[in-house]
């Protein structure tokens, strides 16, 4: 075991994977030299050579698009896009070719690869860098959307995505970079995608949350449950595509009082999604109300005004009270 | 930029070889082979418009009058090579070795058409415009780092140079020295709009400058031209001295698709007329093979027979096979289906009747 911040725990992951399979390759802007603009892919360069690390054009259109066919013809790349709020550059390219080439050819190729993206609030970035699209690709069939909230759920998810068979978005959360140390073991090891985690169990609530907003949900948990005697439970979702409803079925079954925390936009989120899903299956089950924490629907604010914007601690205790007292 | 680049022509309109041209080294067996194949298509190609007026079949984009550009770049490959079609280059993949029932599945909207066999390297037509340049800057680039002695050669038509992903991936290929051609189709038109709307460069070939790699500007109705000039360019790639974009001058004779296009809105019939009388690239590869004593009524008679018969078994097979269901649709979105998607699967085996 060693201590590992979130990006050591990305840099490792594709580390190990590469001393395993040779077929693995990283491709993206300033990834090689450079090691990329936040140190993920450090030293890969060095220890895998040129032609394995690759300092790609600027162009996220053909960085995804020249790994979809790469992926397709037996290799397993590893593209980075420099910043989540540059996606619509490639979103051509993942939406209709990488997440569908499985589908548009009745099986007969697959698409296993990775497309991490630095993105979230709070690092005070420029316009178009912080926003979280992910609703966007939970709407697109064929590929899946990965979100780690701790160094250990990084490594073991991005080794977990790399091993898929199918396309993996992989959303690497900007301010849980370095803000966060952990054990981490040295070894390979996996975390399942599609599977949530129960960070903490309780009785009377049930928060559902994923990425940065799971540290921010514990934090206002510890609040509510000091101030009222109770006790809530947190789900790190880990995926949002696929979500795995069965953890949040149970969860909901006990608790019958849900609140979903994200910090991406409301409308058509990923907090539409799963209480739709509540309803259509638990609403007898439901004590209140489900409600959604998250931003509101305007694009990406300006630097100094994001932390008002996005999801705050307050915010999610005003959440949970609210279907407690409902 | 003309000068710079000048239309490689080596069969001329009348069938003969331009003065100081030598045409490829073909057997006489290979050139009817070349023949039969290009004749072939024109079949493929009237039918396809008949049955899909008929109503048998689906989305067609006419490919009459490129055929000599698909089979001449198509021909020029090896089996073990990689195609990255547009919706145009049926042609192509046929001869790359997709079924004509397999194209004609696709063309309908059934399941299974999305299904180029297993044995065929070739990508599916791709629908969205130049996308299909990226992938095989991507398959080229593979092919190199794995040392692997396989060409990529995409076609796109002259619309496709406008798009963003056709800068993306002749610049991606130039600068990874990957193993791709870049074969445009410039017949002229993308749907109504006429070559000097989409670019004011004077030829497509000259953009290859900018990419740092080859450019070379062919006649597309010469299949020796293209024969050629892809062969020399797939032994550039094999020989790891990077990607070529071939710009083949051409005429759709059809409409763009048979979705309603018309075009006596936006060409001149005499265009048309010119095209289809004088340039025609089935007509002058037959006047050669005449006069060389390798074409007679009777043959070309027979290869009309032939691909007549198995057009209409194909129809007829396809018509007969399964459109495929709802639920079987769930099966290749992953490689493992997820349990809410197994949950949608079984809801849409309840729909039975409903659906209707």
């Amino acid at each position: 075991m060693a201590m590992m911040t979130m990006i050591q725990a990305i840099n490792d992951a594709m580390r190990v994977e590469m001393e395993r399979d040779e077929n693995i390759i990283v491709l993206g802007e300033d990834v090689g030299v450079n090691g990329g603009v936040f140190r993920a892919t450090d030293g890969l360069q060095k220890q895998f050579g040129k032609d394995r690390v690759f300092d790609t054009p600027l162009a996220e259109s053909g960085i995804v698009g020249t790994a979809v066919a790469m992926a397709a013809l037996g290799m397993r790349p590893i593209a980075e896009v420099q910043f989540g709020g540059f996606v619509y550059e490639c979103m051509d390219q993942i939406c209709t070719q990488a997440a569908r080439l499985r589908f548009r050819t009745g099986g007969r190729f697959q698409v296993p690869m990775v497309i991490r993206t630095p993105y979230g609030g709070g690092a005070k970035t420029p316009e178009m860098h912080a926003d979280s699209f992910e609703a966007y690709f939970m709407h697109t069939p064929g590929i899946k959307v990965v979100f780690p909230s701790t160094p250990y759920d990084a490594k073991g998810l991005l080794i977990a995505a790399i091993r898929d068979n199918d396309p993996v978005l992989f959303y690497e959360n900007m301010p849980l970079y370095r803000s966060v140390r952990q054990e981490v073991p040295e070894e390979a090891y996996v975390v399942p995608i599609g599977k949530a985690n129960v960070v903490k169990e309780g009785a009377d609530v049930t928060v559902i949350a994923y990425g940065n907003m799971v540290r921010l949900s514990e934090q206002a948990i510890a609040q509510v449950e000091k101030e009222r005697g109770v006790t809530v439970e947190l789900i790190d979702l880990r995926t949002i595509s696929p979500l795995d409803m069965d953890t949040i079925f149970d969860s909901v079954d006990k608790t019958g009082r849900v609140v979903v925390v994200h910090e991406a936009i409301r409308t058509g989120g990923v907090g539409a999604e799963i209480i739709a899903r509540i309803n259509e299956e638990r609403i007898l089950k439901l004590e209140a109300p489900c409600v959604r924490v998250t931003a509101p629907d305007t694009p990406y604010p300006p630097a100094l005004v994001e932390d008002k914007w996005l999801p705050s601690k307050g915010r999610i205790v005003a959440g949970i009270k609210k279907v407690l007292d409902f | 930029m003309q000068n710079v680049f000048p239309m490689r022509q080596i069969l001329d309109t009348e069938g003969k070889i331009v003065e100081g041209q030598i045409p490829p080294e073909l057997s006489d067996e290979k050139l009817k082979h070349l023949y039969r194949w290009m004749f072939r298509l024109r079949v493929y190609d009237a039918l396809s418009i008949k049955l899909n007026r008929q109503g048998r079949l689906g989305f067609y984009a006419p490919l009459g009058g490129q055929e000599a550009c698909q089979i001449g770049a198509a021909a020029a490959l090896r089996k073990t090579d990689w195609i990255f079609p547009s919706y145009r280059d049926l042609g192509a993949s046929m001869y790359h070795g997709w079924p004509i029932a397999g194209t004609y599945k696709w063309s309908r909207g059934q399941i299974d058409g999305m299904k180029i066999p297993e044995d065929v390297n070739l990508f599916p037509p791709q629908i969205i415009i130049a996308q299909q340049t990226i992938h095989a800057a991507g398959a080229g680039w593979k092919f190199r780092l794995k040392n692997e002695d396989h060409v990529a050669l995409t076609f796109f038509g002259d619309g496709a140079t406008s798009e963003g992903d056709f800068h993306e991936g002749l610049n991606f290929a130039a600068v990874m020295k990957a193993q791709t051609i870049f074969f445009n189709q410039n017949n002229g038109y993308a749907i109504s709009v006429p070559l000097e709307q989409q670019t004011n460069s004077e030829t497509i070939a000259q953009k290859a400058i900018a990419y740092g790699m080859k450019g070379i500007r062919i006649d597309g109705n010469d299949i020796f031209a293209v024969y050629q000039t892809v062969s020399e360019a797939a032994e550039r790639a094999r020989r790891g001295e990077g990607p070529t974009l071939i710009e083949a001058i051409t005429y759709r004779l059809g409409p763009h698709s048979m979705s309603g296009d018309d075009p006596t809105r936006y060409r001149p019939q005499t265009e048309e007329e010119e095209w289809k009388e004088g340039k025609d690239p089935v007509k002058r590869f037959r006047l050669y093979l005449e006069a060389q004593g390798l074409w007679s009524q009777e043959w070309e008679a027979e290869l009309e027979k032939e691909m007549k018969a198995e057009i209409s078994a194909a129809i007829n097979e396809v018509q007969r096979a399964p459109i495929g269901e709802v639920d079987e649709l769930m099966e290749f979105v992953f490689e493992e289906m997820p349990a809410d998607l197994k949950k949608q699967q079984e809801e849409v085996r309840s729909w039975k009747g409903a659906a209707e």
